[in-house]
């Protein structure tokens, strides 16, 4: 066991001590393992922020009801009196046109496109949250709601959040094939990697072998080079996405206030950094076991 | 301790190094192999590591039938012989230190340990102060000192050496011979591939002489 041990740590340090060696090599090659890496983990990061989002939205389904554009004050007023009246109305709150304006002027970039129009093109609206969530009774709503007359448009947000999770779904898919492919790739990587340095390390190979060295022996220190290559690709990948979220943070919370929705976009969560470390060194290894198998037969 | 049975050696292309060769080696024995180039001599001494196997017959060492061994068997075998290479094969990326310890490590000898055993066996040769230098900074004999120095440092029951004394001036040439000699003299059976015979008669050393793949008379 202590034998053992000791190999391994051997083996480990002889892995740091090539990968040292060649700082040119090790760099570029952590690059290209962390660049085709932080596709899938930047995805990844980015569902995991949509489905926390859809999580939070799902949790509180809201009926949105947009009075015509033509439709008074006093249409408004009326249908206020009527969906607070109602059994199943928990809160409702009425949002102005002019206030929709006034939001939508004060962001960056749409506030000239909004000057730019000859009238206010949003209407009157209320947001109204349900008593119950049960889906039928939403739908019942409404149903309900947009009967009511100078009512253009009532939207149930708990069908966009389903349509949202159709597409999280896909997004997902995506992501996964995303990850196998690049995947690959990185073992492609490491195969090539190895290879050159069971070239380079020919004679160190040939004499341990004269000196009594074990396959195992051998082969150790390149399974510890492939998975270090891929863990330090995984480092570089988390780098990136990680600088991803914090220059997409500001931005995209705007984008969110637009729709009237805080949100803070979150950096990788912990077990989806882990696994990226995890597959990265896994990757690597098997990469060395492939290229081992494959170079160092005599 | 060391028994070649009616060994044949071909290479493909029909070269015959060796044929129908018998000989015995005894523990503590320091055997001197000559004979012309091409005599066989670096076959005979390849054959006990099982770094090439026999044709025909049987290589026994120290009891086992090593022309039979399975290749995962092989690397233990040869953790118990000492090699001294024609090319040396020193390893020229690391310091004379670190070629000595490579055995050791291949071992799995603890550091500390390993350590004390790596200088012990630099002193024995006479590099000891040159522990941090590079082998290509290192003279035609220190090499050669530098490769004794690794054969020797796991302490092996056998020690083999082909063409030690190649390309030495005759001084450095004597004082590895002398080498040889104090380690038989501690009990290690030595198997010596030479072409100066003359280099080792002072130690009235058993000589074997091979001819055309056979024992000459």
């Amino acid at each position: 066991m202590k034998g053992w041990l000791l190999h391994h740590r051997q083996a480990a340090e002889q892995a740091l001590r090539r990968l040292a060696a060649t700082p040119l090599n090790t760099v570029l090659g952590a690059l290209v393992v962390g660049i085709a890496l932080a596709l899938p983990a930047g995805g990844e990061m980015l569902l995991a922020n949509f489905q926390r989002l859809a999580q939070r939205i799902a949790a509180t389904p809201q009926l949105s009801v947009f009075m015509a554009l033509d439709a008074a004050r006093k249409d408004a007023t009326e249908i206020e009196s009527r969906l607070r009246k109602h059994a199943q109305t928990r809160e409702v709150r009425f949002v102005p046109r002019e206030d929709t304006l006034k939001r939508l002027k004060a962001s960056e970039g749409l506030g000239e496109v909004i000057e730019s129009l000859p009238r206010n093109p949003f209407p009157d609206a209320f947001v109204v949250v349900p008593r119950d969530e049960a889906p039928a009774i939403l739908e019942a709503m409404r149903a309900e709601f947009a009967k009511y007359p100078r009512v253009e448009h009532v939207q149930l947000d708990s069908a966009w959040v389903k349509k949202l999770d159709a597409l999280l779904r896909l997004a997902r898919l995506a992501v996964t094939f995303l990850a196998a492919v690049l995947g690959i790739a990185l073992i492609a990587v490491t195969f090539n990697t190895i290879r050159l340095q069971i070239l380079t390390q020919g004679a160190e190979i040939e004499v341990s072998r004269l000196l009594g060295a074990t396959d195992a022996f051998i082969r150790r220190p390149f399974y510890y080079f492939g998975a270090l290559q891929g863990l330090a690709g995984g480092l570089v990948a988390w780098g990136a996405v990680l600088v991803a979220t914090l220059l997409l943070r500001g931005p995209v919370a705007e984008l969110a206030s637009l729709y009237g929705i805080e949100f803070a976009l979150h950096i990788l969560p912990l077990a989806d950094s882990a696994l990226l470390f995890g597959l990265a060194a896994l990757l690597g290894w098997a990469g060395a076991w492939l290229s081992l198998s494959r170079h160092l037969r005599d | 301790m060391i028994r070649f049975e009616q060994v044949s050696k071909r290479y493909p292309g029909g070269i015959t190094a060796l044929a129908d060769l018998s000989l015995a080696v005894e523990t503590g024995e320091m055997v001197i192999l000559s004979g012309h180039s091409g005599a066989g001599k670096s076959t005979l001494l390849r054959l006990i590591p099982a770094i090439e196997r026999p044709t025909l017959g049987a290589v026994v060492v120290n009891g086992q039938n090593v022309s039979a061994l399975k290749r995962a068997a092989v690397p233990f075998l040869r953790r118990n012989l000492g090699m001294i290479f024609q090319d040396q094969k020193l390893l020229f990326d690391r310091n004379v230190f670190d070629n000595v310890m490579l055995p050791l490590a291949i071992a799995g000898v603890a550091p500390r340990d390993a350590g004390r055993r790596v200088r012990a066996a630099l002193d024995k040769v006479g590099l000891l102060d040159r522990e941090k230098a590079m082998p290509v900074a290192l003279s035609g004999g220190e090499q050669q000192r530098l490769a004794i120095a690794r054969a020797v440092v796991a302490r092996p029951s056998i020690l083999i050496a082909d063409e030690p004394t190649a390309h030495l001036d005759d001084d450095t040439a004597s004082d590895i011979a002398a080498m040889f000699h104090s380690f038989n003299q501690v009990g290690v059976t030595v198997l010596v591939a030479t072409h100066h015979e003359a280099l080792f008669a002072p130690y009235m050393t058993r000589r074997v002489s091979l001819s055309h793949g056979r024992l000459a008379p």
